[in-house]
């Protein structure tokens, strides 16, 4: 089996390239100009990776959304983390986290300070190193949209199941659905579609959007990360804006089910309910997040460690709060490829792999798709 | 963040854990998250942890239909083009 090739040949790229150039313009006919968010970070990785951009028509703007779940953790966050780690507790994430800026200093600083900072690939790790250090306290930190979810939450069944009382989560949990309802509920930005996201709908099935779909009457399609995924993730959107259609269409369906995966969802519903969560650039979005219930709150940090959590600040020029909620493109951003690199990162999406100011950053742009949103 | 690989799987072990192969590499996968799986399914791992079973019958529809995009295409320019005299050399 070879799925990648398949899904990247570039015959059939041209097809669909050359069908999305005359949706683009029986659109223009129409006088229409269609804004798609593409919601998860992956896709702004790969609609770089693959030079998809430019081979749209000019009136169909691919605009990155708030799907990177570094990128909209609040810098308040990394403050608590580091000062956990300053209180002497191992602290172990995911490597995307170690160079977000918190208010003063980001977890790198806080390592290089003496801090023990570990770097895990998976969640399971945080349950090893509670094993071999029994007489300190270890926290993960628990960032993530659905799909990071329930593999994170697992490590508190293993934690409960084997008696390990030493290890906690951070939480800062985001949930997609209620993000895009706060970004079609901005009158200042103008979403006309979403390509919703490959994995996290993996876990929340395709019929999650259907009710956004039909209260925003807006095109919802669920879209893989391969190049020919996006481009008919494309093109299955213009042809509803065509037709002045507003549904959810599954383009994924070799991994993405209607109903999603049950076995995590009631996972993630036995541990975890529904809370108010701070995005960074969109402020506090009601029950966007999940925290653990209090039955669980023995493996809650903020919770084991009076932990108060406020919103911390970020740089006065930065503007990632705009670029999250499509409003800015990275590259109008006055701190972009000047005070802002990703050796230097000042906001968190240039920290991150996936943030779109990173793949601003590597893969460049057409000139013309540079500025602030109307 | 939710980058997640298809990884084939190769061996099933106790306690709802696997190994898994990618290009030659054998990971540890965690597959408590899936209720049915089968040595050589693909699994779309994310963490350490498979999320999903890869449906390879749906994969293979959905690449037919890309082919008759194709092959539609083709056809349409065919009509479009004028066909050259059939007695020229």
């Amino acid at each position: 089996m070879n799925y990648i090739d398949a899904f990247r040949n570039p015959d059939v790229a041209a097809q669909f390239v050359k069908r999305i150039a005359e949706q683009g313009r029986a659109l223009a006919e129409k006088g229409l100009h269609v804004h798609v968010m593409e919601v998860c970070g992956s896709h702004t990785m790969a609609i770089g990776r693959y030079g998809i951009r430019p081979l749209l028509p000019q009136n169909v703007e691919l605009i990155s959304g708030p799907g990177c779940p570094v990128c909209v953790t609040d810098p308040g966050y990394i403050d608590a983390a580091i000062a956990l780690a300053q209180r002497g507790a191992i602290v172990a994430t995911f490597g995307d986290m170690v160079r977000v800026p918190g208010s003063d200093s980001d977890l790198t600083a806080c390592r290089a300070g003496g801090g023990d900072v570990r770097v895990c690939y998976s969640p399971s790790s945080a349950i090893d190193l509670a094993k071999s250090n029994p007489g300190r306290e270890v926290v993960f930190l628990a960032v993530g949209f659905e799909t990071t979810v329930a593999p994170v939450v697992s490590l508190v069944e293993m934690a409960a199941r084997e008696g390990i009382g030493n290890v906690s989560l951070l939480t800062a949990f985001k949930q997609v659905p209620p993000a895009l309802r706060a970004l079609m509920s901005d009158p200042e930005i103008r979403i006309d579609a979403f390509l919703c996201p490959a994995h996290v709908s993996a876990i929340i099935g395709a019929r999650a959007y259907e009710p956004i779909a039909a209260d925003y009457r807006v095109p919802c399609v669920v879209a893989g990360f391969e190049p020919l995924d996006i481009l008919s993730g494309v093109h299955g959107i213009l042809g509803q804006v065509l037709r002045g259609e507003a549904h959810v269409e599954n383009q994924y369906a070799r991994v993405v089910r209607a109903d999603g995966n049950p076995k995590a969802q009631a996972l993630i519903a036995r541990f975890l309910e529904p809370v108010d969560a701070v995005w960074r650039g969109m402020g506090s979005i009601p029950a966007s997040g999940l925290g653990l219930r209090p039955e669980f709150a023995a493996y809650d940090a903020a919770t084991r460690f009076g932990l108060a959590m406020a919103p911390g600040r970020q740089h006065a020029g930065c503007r990632c709060g705009d670029v999250i909620k499509g409003k800015l493109c990275p590259t109008a951003c006055p701190l972009f490829s000047t005070a802002c690199t990703p050796d230097h990162p000042v906001g968190p999406c240039m920290v991150s792999s996936e943030g779109t100011c990173a793949a601003y950053y590597k893969y460049g742009l057409p000139v013309e798709d540079q500025g602030e949103r109307t | 963040m939710c980058l997640a690989v298809p990884m084939k799987l190769v061996e099933i072990q106790e306690n709802g854990r696997g190994l898994a192969e990618l290009e030659g590499c054998r990971h540890a996968v965690n597959l408590s998250l899936l209720s049915d799986v089968h040595l050589g399914d693909y699994l779309i791992v994310h963490a350490g942890f498979a999320i999903e079973v890869l449906n390879q019958q749906e994969a293979d529809a959905t690449l037919s239909l890309f082919e008759e995009l194709v092959h539609a295409v083709e056809s349409e320019s065919k009509r479009a083009s004028p066909q050259p005299p059939s007695d020229s050399l």
